[in-house]
Formats: C-alpha cells, sequence, structure tokens
C-alpha cells in the first residue's frame, strides 16, 4: 500500500524535487560567483569599519568605582561582609543559599549542578583582601573573634545607617554601635581607590589569573556598575541582551531571547531565566525540526511568497 | 585498467578497489558527490534570482569573520585597545559578523518560503539551523572578549541564564581564559565544520525545485523529452 | 549616592533608542533589521541578469 507524501514533506520519493533536475539548465560558475561575493562583501565590511568603526568603552574597575561612588562602594562591601549583597545569597554556583535557585516545577538544574565555583563573599571580597595590606587594619581581629550573629547585627546596623545618611556618605553615619565593620569597610575603599583591589581580588595570589569572576560579581552586587548599565540601556529589562554601547548594533539576532524578557509571565516570574532559557529552546527546536511538522511545513505552501521567489518560473511554465 | 570485461561482484577482479575501508569510503563519495555536482557549471533553470545569492553572502562574511579573526589573534585580545591597525581589524570582524547574521537570516528566511527541505534534503535544512545556532553561541562568546564595558556587563548580566539552567557552573561567563578557548578554537572548529557539512549537502542534494514544479512545466517538458525515471534512493 | 553619581560625567556611550511602550530598540539595531527586510524585499522583487540559458 503506497502513501503519497505530503508536497510538504522532507521524504525523498518519487516526484520532482527528488530527482535530480532534468529539464532547462543554465551556466553557472560556482568560483565566480565566491569570487564575486567576497569581492562585494569585503568592499562592504571594509567600507562599514572605516565609516562606523567599533565601540570600546572603557572596563570598570573597582578603583574607578571607588573613585567615581565610594558610598556605594562601602554599601555594598558592608553587603558582602554581612552576606547580604547579590552574590552572597545567589546560591549554585557560587554558594548554597537555600531557595535560591530558579527552577521548572521539579526540575532544577541550577541546584543539580552544585556550588562549582564557590564564592565566600565576606572572606574572599572583604576580609581575605585586607589581610594582603602591608599593616591589616586591627579591626580584622575584632571581626574574626566575634559571633556570627554579632557580625550580623553590626553589617545590618551599619547598613541601615548608611542608608539613612546623606548621600548614604558613611563620613556622616549616625552614632552606633558598628564593631569593626566602618574600619574594615573604609579600609577596603582605600585599598580600591588605591588600585590595589582589583589586582589582589582578581589574581587570587597566583601570578598568573584569567579568571575575572570575583571582579565581575562584586561590581554587580553594587549600584555605580548596573547603573552605568542602565545609562546604555544594556539591563535586561530595556532589551539590553541584544544591545550594544552607542549606536553599534549589537547580538540583533537575540531579539526573541530580549522579548521574552520583556512580556509577562516571563517578566514577573522569580524562575524568569530558565523559563526564557527553556522557551527559546523548545523555538530553535522546533525551527530545527520544521520539516518534521506537519502544519507548521506546509506555512510556504499556504502563503506563496514562492510564487515571488521562483515568478520567472512560474510565469514561463 | 583491468581486461576482464565481464561484470564480476569481485571488485578486486573489477578493479575499483572496493574492498577496502579507503576504496568503500571512495566509492561512497563518488556515488553521492560526483565532481559535477561538487563544482558545477550549470544549474537548473529556475536557479535564476537575488534569492540565491545570499548563501554565498555569508560565506563570504565568515571568509572575512576568519581573516580578521586570525590577526586579532595573531596580537592577543587586548591589542585593539592601543593599536589603530588593531582597532580597525576589530572592526572589520564586528561588520563582517553583522553582514555574515544578516545575510544569513535573509538566507534562512528564503529557504524557508522556498520550502527547501523537500526531497530529501532534510539535513541540508538541519545544518543550516545548527550552523545559525553555533553561530549565535560563538557570536556571545566573541562579546565577551572584547574586554571593555560591554564584555564585563554582558558576563554579569549573562550569568543568569546560564546559571538557571545549570551550564554556567561549566561555561563561566567571567572566566576569560576559558570563553577565550572556546571563542578563538573550540567553537569556530564548529562553525567551520557545519558550515562546510551544510555546503556539502546543498552541492549533493542540489538546489530544491520550485513549489508545485509539474512534469507539463515547459523547463521541464522542452527538456530531452524522455520521462524522468526515478532515482535509486539515498540516505 | 545618585546624585554624587550624576555629578561624574558617565564614561559609557549611550546611545540612541526608539521606543513604542514596552518596545525599545537601539538604532543600529533597528538599522540592522530593517536593511534585513529591505533586501529580503529586494531579493524578490529585483530582476535577476540573466545568464545564457541551455537546454
Amino acid at each position: 500500500m503506497s502513501r503519497i507524501p505530503s508536497p510538504m514533506s522532507w521524504r525523498k520519493g518519487d516526484d520532482i524535487a527528488s530527482r535530480p533536475w532534468r529539464g532547462r539548465i543554465r551556466d553557472y560558475d560556482l568560483f565566480k560567483e565566491l569570487t564575486i561575493g567576497v569581492v562585494v562583501v569585503g568592499l562592504l565590511v571594509l567600507g562599514l569599519s572605516a565609516i562606523f568603526s567599533s565601540p570600546d568603552d572603557p572596563g570598570v574597575t573597582l578603583k574607578s568605582w571607588a573613585a567615581a561612588a565610594p558610598s556605594d562602594f562601602v554599601a555594598t562591601a558592608t553587603a558582602e561582609l554581612g552576606g547580604t549583597s547579590g552574590t552572597a545569597g545567589y546560591g549554585p554556583p557560587y554558594n548554597s543559599t537555600p531557595d535560591a535557585s530558579q527552577h521548572l516545577g521539579f526540575f532544577n538544574p541550577q541546584e543539580l549542578s552544585g556550588v562549582r565555583l564557590p564564592v565566600d563573599t565576606a572572606n574572599d571580597f572583604v576580609i581575605n583582601p585586607l589581610k594582603t595590606l602591608p599593616t591589616p587594619p586591627a579591626a580584622l581581629a575584632t571581626w574574626s573573634a566575634a559571633t556570627a550573629d554579632q557580625q550580623t547585627k553590626w553589617t545590618a546596623d551599619y547598613t541601615t545607617a548608611l542608608s539613612a545618611a546623606p548621600n548614604g556618605d558613611p563620613a556622616r553615619v549616625a552614632n552606633g554601635n558598628y564593631g569593626p565593620v566602618p574600619a574594615l569597610t573604609s579600609a577596603l575603599l582605600g585599598m580600591a581607590a588605591s588600585g590595589n583591589l582589583d589586582g589582589v581580588l582578581q589574581n587570587s595570589g597566583q601570578p598568573y589569573n584569567l579568571d575575572y569572576t570575583p571582579t565581575i560579581l562584586f561590581l554587580g552586587d553594587g549600584n555605580y556598575f548596573p547603573d552605568l548599565a542602565t545609562t546604555a540601556h544594556l539591563t535586561g529589562d530595556q532589551w539590553g541582551v541584544m544591545n550594544e554601547t552607542g549606536n553599534t548594533p549589537g547580538q540583533s539576532w537575540l531579539w526573541l531571547f530580549s522579548l521574552l524578557y520583556q512580556i509577562e509571565a516571563y517578566k514577573s516570574s522569580p524562575n524568569a531565566d530558565i523559563l526564557v532559557v527553556a522557551t527559546m529552546l523548545v523555538l530553535s527546536l522546533l525551527l530545527t525540526l520544521l520539516p518534521f511538522i506537519p502544519g507548521l511545513r506546509s506555512i510556504p505552501r499556504k502563503i506563496p511568497v514562492h510564487r515571488l521567489i521562483w515568478k520567472d518560473y512560474y510565469g514561463k511554465r | 585498467m583491468s581486461t576482464v570485461k565481464e561484470s564480476s561482484p569481485d571488485p578486486e577482479v573489477a578493479g575499483t578497489g572496493a574492498y577496502t575501508w579507503t576504496g568503500k569510503s571512495r566509492q561512497w563519495f563518488l556515488r553521492h558527490l560526483p565532481p559535477d555536482k561538487l563544482l558545477p557549471e550549470d544549474q537548473p533553470s529556475y536557479v535564476a534570482t537575488w534569492a540565491y545569492v545570499f548563501g554565498m553572502g555569508a560565506v563570504a562574511g565568515l571568509v572575512f569573520i576568519i581573516g580578521s579573526g586570525v590577526v586579532l589573534s595573531l596580537n592577543g585580545p587586548q591589542w585593539y585597545h592601543v593599536s589603530s591597525l588593531g582597532h580597525f581589524t576589530n572592526s572589520v570582524h564586528l561588520w563582517s559578523v553583522e553582514l555574515f547574521f544578516m545575510f544569513m537570516v535573509v538566507h534562512l528566511w528564503i529557504k524557508f518560503w522556498m520550502a527547501a527541505w523537500r526531497g530529501g534534503r532534510l539535513l541540508t535544512w538541519i545544518t543550516g539551523m545548527v550552523a545559525f545556532l553555533v553561530s549565535i553561541v560563538t557570536a556571545f562568546t566573541g562579546y565577551l572578549l572584547q574586554t571593555n564595558f560591554d564584555s564585563q556587563w554582558i558576563a554579569f548580566e549573562a550569568k543568569d541564564a546560564l546559571n538557571a539552567v545549570g551550564i554556567g557552573a561549566w561555561f563561566n561567563v567571567a572566566n576569560l581564559g576559558q570563553i577565550f578557548m572556546w571563542h578563538i578554537m573550540l567553537l569556530p572548529l564548529a562553525v567551520g565544520a557545519v558550515v562546510a557539512l551544510h555546503v556539502v549537502m546543498v552541492r549533493a542534494h542540489g538546489v530544491v525545485p520550485p513549489l508545485d514544479a509539474a512534469e507539463t512545466d515547459a523547463q521541464l517538458c522542452d527538456s530531452n523529452g524522455t520521462s524522468p525515471e526515478p532515482e535509486a534512493n539515498q540516505p | 549616592m545618585l546624585e554624587l553619581m550624576s555629578q561624574a560625567p558617565s564614561p559609557i556611550t549611550p546611545g540612541t533608542y526608539f521606543g513604542w511602550g514596552d518596545v525599545m530598540i537601539q538604532s543600529g539595531n533597528l538599522v540592522v533589521i530593517i536593511a534585513m527586510l529591505v533586501l529580503f524585499v529586494l531579493a524578490l522583487v529585483l530582476p535577476f541578469p540573466g545568464g545564457r540559458s541551455r537546454k
């Protein structure tokens, strides 16, 4: 029993699409077309590069952050010390904060991946860098000797006091018992302002290190770095995933990925990231396997754009 | 070369050499991709529209991506911050990527409306899609290698999507050394291989005929006049 | 804190954006998308220079 396959099927059968073409042909020169293509595209590329160049906005360092927004730096350092920053509560792969990971129902790949890039913000970002100073601040000993509860109370109180101070300025904080926290954060600010912290945080004591994870996470926990990104329309709620600084086109092919972050169900979900990635994976798979999908694969026949594409062929039939 | 004329199933006697892996492979390749298919001098009459130039445009874009990428590789990722030639090379790399994607996307749109997977061209469609998806990942790692504000921010922002699906623990966007290797070694190999496979598929299967082409069409029935016989099935 | 930061000139180039409600697009990306649509339409309507045709 033979079934006539749909004309939109990918299957090889006994039809014109499946056989070598036996009709009229025309001259064609593959290498000539390749040469013309390379020349035309080459001229376009050189012309666009000469006219529009490429963007290169300087990166942010802990030094430039400390100089431009010292109060923000101190507030962030306090949060790292107290374990209340974004990174400190991130969950895998940086730490094991409970209930911090995203999931799709019972499926929780973030939790499954485990803590593979451990980050302990208080020690890694604040305490250990301060220990590398020629004369480590005496407040370090006070901090280490205190109980976890005491440490939490000091940082929480100092955080509240900083946000109440005019412009968050540490110099204008109301009097209170903040323990060693003001001394530690101000020592770290000094270290950052001198440019010392960039090196210490990034190289982890090794002569070579190409891993910028600590620096990037610390920068992102503050307001200065994300605010710069907001200025340049680079954040996720600004379609920033597909944008480049300035007016240079960015990754416009990520438009659908960007779009999903702007619409409801995704936008306000605590699992937005995994939902968006899962949706994109499914859609990519659908497009890749389109030839298998009845209905979808028939769209090109129902909306006859092909009549335009091959108008010469249909005109002469 | 053999003087034995009667057909024999013994490949040694027939002189085809097809009793070794090498010989069998050569026969397989020659059957599926004879030289006149690989490097054709003619195409069906319907291959006469601008719709057919975008695939070649994307290949040409890739040539400039690889060329400028090689020059950038010779000098390291930070050269372009300090050298005007380096900055121009960086611009060439960026703009060839933009053109590569533009041509590839228009190519994809056109092949969709042609339903170009018809007649056993499934793998041509799939390798094309895989080339597109792998190119997106490759471009993304390139954005992470700019070693400037944009790359810092992308590293910070993109980690969330990757961490949420559990990939971030192994593919760490803030680890410049790791991303560097992905961008200049692993992913270019993948893009190159998939694009090469795609182009070979296009040549092996030929260009898909128009939808609803019929034996009664002038372009078909004007030819030799013999009714075409079905070709042996190919995998 | 925000006031403090706004005093310093931003080192980042913001670019030009076009927005319609929730839709916001950077000028460079907009040009690229329009260029692709134009290329697509032109490829369908422009006549192709004919080569020699054979049987």
